[in-house]
């Protein structure tokens, strides 16, 4: 927590805050191993004629979650069938109840006059989110809908959750997840990742669910997905490549740390540490790629996860910034990240990635807005999204995922080095008011490097809290 | 020797003193008072004086200490044989149909052959207490052997202490109003202001009715003055009820003083007996009593709602029986507020609370609403707690036989969480 956050949440500190108008972040919930997903009340919810909420009811109580549901016979019917002891919510309900999740099933919404039924579930509930409370809109892709009207309408639920986002306040956060019609069984993994501290700085993003995914198995071991896996981990000698590397560790994976020889001490320290191994290389190196993919088939029989963390920055603005800045960012954010992938997917089902594999990939903020003396960086980052869209189709075929994540500012050295009065902008200018942790990164990625998360391709999410840059 | 195989127990009729409004037409008549009026009308509806009967069984839900005998007194202050036998028993609202089923189990078994089972209270006449601190002072005072001792005990005593202590209807466990309670359950089923002062007014429009046709001459007998109950408005219409504040649930409350029944003074009763006693005085039966059922709820922490007892209750009773919740000619669900009934309702009718909470595979659904409380209940009729149990048994007994045979339920929550419940078939 910054010295701020800490600040404003002393007794003194609230006070001032609230007299004076400043920012009153809230400390983040963050998951520890064993907690329940969602700790709390969770309202299911849904648009007449949706066609989620039996699935949406069987994640809730699979994942043990207290649950209540509006008294409409296809909401209490799924809850039923689901084994919900749901409690029945009408808006009159004056209860004392917070809720830690509002879920609203938005897939029945054909046309733009029915969207009142966001207003109708909402408005009453709103208020009532707890502390660091989720809400959650699943909705269809606009690009899936039957017609005109039906793209347009759900393609307006993107406004709606961007704006609750920086409506709800104290720590709460919001979703937009589109499911693809035929994805109805593949939504666990992201429902509970969204559900979860896991998903602490993640806010007003968007996410798409294809059917490609495969069906989660009912045993599935929700506290280690990774049991059992490989996982390679680049730039894991520290900051968030070495939370990433723990978080991956402590869902089960075994893990592959890569970083350049400068940093190996600090990488075996990090891969001791989890039980890992660390591989020191220099991944702008001309046979990187083959070195790095017969280590993986010799040691490991191929991967599972992949990671592409690694990353520098050379600031400087462009009229100021030679070619050495430029190409040494190009190389190592966008280039070796091309290479190495190709090489751990050439060989069809010979291939070093293992099927059902995770890629993913780290883009920046910086890549989607733009930074002002990060040309070389925002290219390469906007580049990354590139690979994503680019690879997601050939990956889907071999039933593996690419996806990236997009941190804004993140507690790190390198943030720490950044000037005060920018170092303070940057916390302070998203919907949370504060900084991400690296772990808030790690999560993001352990989520797309689930095997519960097969249908997530393709997708871009920015761990921002929101931030305005960009948005 | 083996004991006897069970018998029907059968109900022969009732009687009941009109109810009246708390602090008004009963405001000087006791407990004692009204229940013994109730039982001298039974004796001389079936011409019981001087009979011995095996037992009377009533109770009253608020009661003073001095009445610890108060159904045994009032047998004593009859036209009953002084020979026959009573004991009080108190389940709150469920007094009075606990206390036939205990009569009905005791003839089922041949241990009797006829009883009274009913119940009286007043909101009027109620029991005062000391104040807890100056009771503990007097009763320190007397353990003391000397008059210096007493006094100095009695010294202790404080002005604020002689303010007495005033029953109050609410919960130990929570501190909430029974009404308090229900505006938590109805909010929660979404029970509309509407629905329940539409409950209200056919309350008013049935009872009165029944009132009309002559249905209510041998159920009441008049007293002191009143010879309807006092709380009936023939006249009532939505508007009028529409116009009433909320009472519970604060300002956006759906439950009003109108839908909810009013603080009540009274008393009923209702005799039953074997087949074989009947005969042997030319008595004609109008319903035997087949079976019943009581359950309690966890309201104290909030899993369900107080008045909710009764919708586990009737499940467990209609499966014991190989029973629909469709399978009844007539419903008799006391309106303890109208919300009670229609939360009830809804709860029958939710999947989720029937799979999840009471086991089942599949909703009890929705019955048919023309057959509920067709004479009226307590809403306009009024609630004196443990007399309602007899009102409802011999009005139900009654109606059956009157339409010339079918099966019956009653429903009847009650504090603490209870709901007591049974059948009746002519």
């Amino acid at each position: 927590m910054d010295r701020y956050t800490q600040l404003v949440n002393t007794p003194i500190g609230k006070t001032v805050a609230k007299q004076v108008g400043l920012p009153k972040p809230v400390p983040l919930k963050r998951h520890t191993p064993g907690a329940p997903v969602v700790d709390g009340r969770v309202l299911l919810g849904g648009a007449p004629g949706g066609r989620l909420a039996q699935s949406l009811a069987q994640v809730l109580a699979d994942a043990g979650a207290e649950v209540s549901t509006p008294l409409r016979p296809d909401l209490r019917a799924a809850a039923a069938e689901a084994g919900l002891d749901a409690a029945p919510w009408t808006p009159q309900a004056s209860v004392d109840h917070r809720y830690a999740a509002l879920v609203f099933d938005a897939t029945g919404i054909t046309e733009s006059a029915q969207l009142d039924e966001l207003h109708a579930f909402f408005h009453p509930t709103i208020r009532k989110v707890a502390r660091c409370g989720r809400a959650i809109v699943l909705g269809t892709p606009p690009e899936s809908a039957r017609k005109p009207a039906e793209a347009v309408a759900q393609r307006a639920l993107e406004g709606f959750t961007r704006a609750i986002g920086k409506e709800i306040g104290r720590g709460a956060t919001v979703q937009l997840v589109y499911v693809e019609p035929g994805a109805e069984d593949q939504l666990a993994g992201t429902v509970r990742f969204f559900l979860s501290p896991r998903s602490a700085f993640v806010s007003a993003q968007v996410v798409r669910i294809g059917k490609e995914g495969g069906k989660v198995p009912s045993d599935f071991d929700w506290e280690r997905p990774l049991a059992g896996k490989v996982a390679l981990v680049t730039g894991a000698s520290r900051g968030i490549g070495a939370a990433i590397a723990s978080t991956l560790a402590r869902d089960g994976a075994h893990v592959v740390g890569l970083d350049v020889p400068a940093l190996e001490e600090d990488l075996k320290a990090v891969a001791a540490g989890i039980g890992g191994s660390a591989l020191a290389l220099d991944i702008t190196d001309a046979d990187a790629p083959r070195a790095i993919a017969s280590y993986l088939r010799r040691e490991h029989r191929g991967v599972d996860v992949v990671v592409h963390n690694a990353g520098i920055t050379r600031d400087r603005t462009l009229g100021r910034m030679d070619a050495d800045r430029w190409n040494a960012v190009i190389a190592v954010n966008l280039s070796s990240i091309e290479r190495i992938t190709d090489a751990l997917i050439e060989g069809g089902r010979k291939a070093v990635l293992n099927e059902g594999g995770r890629i993913v990939c780290v883009s920046s903020i910086s890549g989607i807005a733009g930074n002002a003396g990060q040309t070389n960086y925002a290219t390469s980052k906007a580049g990354v999204i590139g690979i994503v869209n680019a690879y997601a189709p050939e990956l889907a075929r071999r039933g593996a995922t690419i996806n990236a994540v997009a941190p804004g500012f993140i507690e790190t050295q390198m943030t720490a080095k950044v000037p005060l009065a920018i170092r303070e902008a940057g916390r302070r200018m998203s919907s949370l008011w504060q900084g991400g942790l690296p772990v808030d990164v790690a999560e993001a990625i352990a989520w797309f490097a689930s095997p519960a998360t097969g249908g997530v391709n393709g997708n871009v999410v920015r761990v921002c809290g929101q931030s305005l840059l960009g948005a | 020797m083996t004991p006897a195989a069970p018998r029907r127990a059968v109900v022969l009729g009732g009687n009941r003193i009109p109810f009246a409004r708390s602090d008004s037409a009963y405001k000087k008549a006791s407990n004692q008072d009204m229940l013994t009026a109730a039982l001298d009308g039974l004796v001389e509806r079936f011409g019981l004086a001087g009979e011995r009967l095996g037992d009377v069984v009533a109770g009253a839900v608020l009661k003073h200490s001095r009445d610890f005998n108060l159904t045994r007194e009032c047998v004593l202050g009859s036209r009953l044989a002084p020979e026959t036998p009573a004991y009080d028993i108190q389940q709150a609202c469920g007094t009075g149909l606990e206390a036939a089923i205990l009569v009905a189990n005791k003839i089922a078994l041949g241990q009797i052959e006829a009883g009274v089972a009913g119940g009286v209270d007043t909101t009027s006449d109620a029991p005062l207490a000391l104040n807890e601190d100056l009771r503990s002072i007097l009763l320190d005072a007397n353990r003391e052997k000397s008059v210096q001792g007493r006094l100095r005990q009695l010294l202790r005593v404080r002005p604020q202490q002689l303010a007495p202590a005033i029953p109050r209807n609410e919960e130990p466990r929570t501190g909430l109003s029974m009404g308090e309670h229900q505006a938590r359950t109805a909010a929660e089923w979404g029970i509309t202001r509407e629905a329940q002062d539409e409950l209200a007014m056919r309350s008013h429009q049935n009872l009165a009715a029944a009132y009309e046709r002559g249905f209510q001459d041998d159920l009441v007998t008049p007293y002191l003055g009143l010879e309807r109950d006092q709380n009936l408005r023939p006249d009532s219409s939505i508007e009028k009820l529409a116009k009433l504040k909320p009472v519970f649930g604060g300002a956006d409350g759906t439950m009003t003083a109108g839908n909810s029944t009013p603080l009540s003074d009274g008393a009923a009763v209702a005799l039953l007996a074997s087949e074989e006693w009947a005969k042997q005085r030319g008595l004609t039966p109008l319903a035997t009593f087949v079976d019943a059922e009581t359950a309690a709820v966890d309201y104290v922490n909030g899993r369900e709602g107080l008045l909710m007892a009764p919708a586990y209750a009737v499940p467990r009773l209609l499966e014991r029986n190989g029973l629909t919740l469709q399978d009844f000619d007539l419903y008799e669900i006391h309106e303890a507020f109208a919300s009670q009934v229609l939360s009830t309702l809804a709860a029958w009718e939710d999947p989720v609370f029937c799979t999840q909470r009471l086991g089942r595979s599949e909703p009890l659904g929705a019955i048919d609403r023309s057959k509920l409380n067709v004479n009226g209940s307590s809403l306009a009729a009024g609630h004196p707690f443990a007399a309602t149990g007899g009102r409802i048994v011999a009005a139900l007994a009654k109606a059956l036989h009157e339409r010339g045979g079918g099966r019956g339920l009653i429903s009847i929550c009650a504090a603490g969480g209870q709901g007591v419940v049974a059948i009746l078939e002519a």
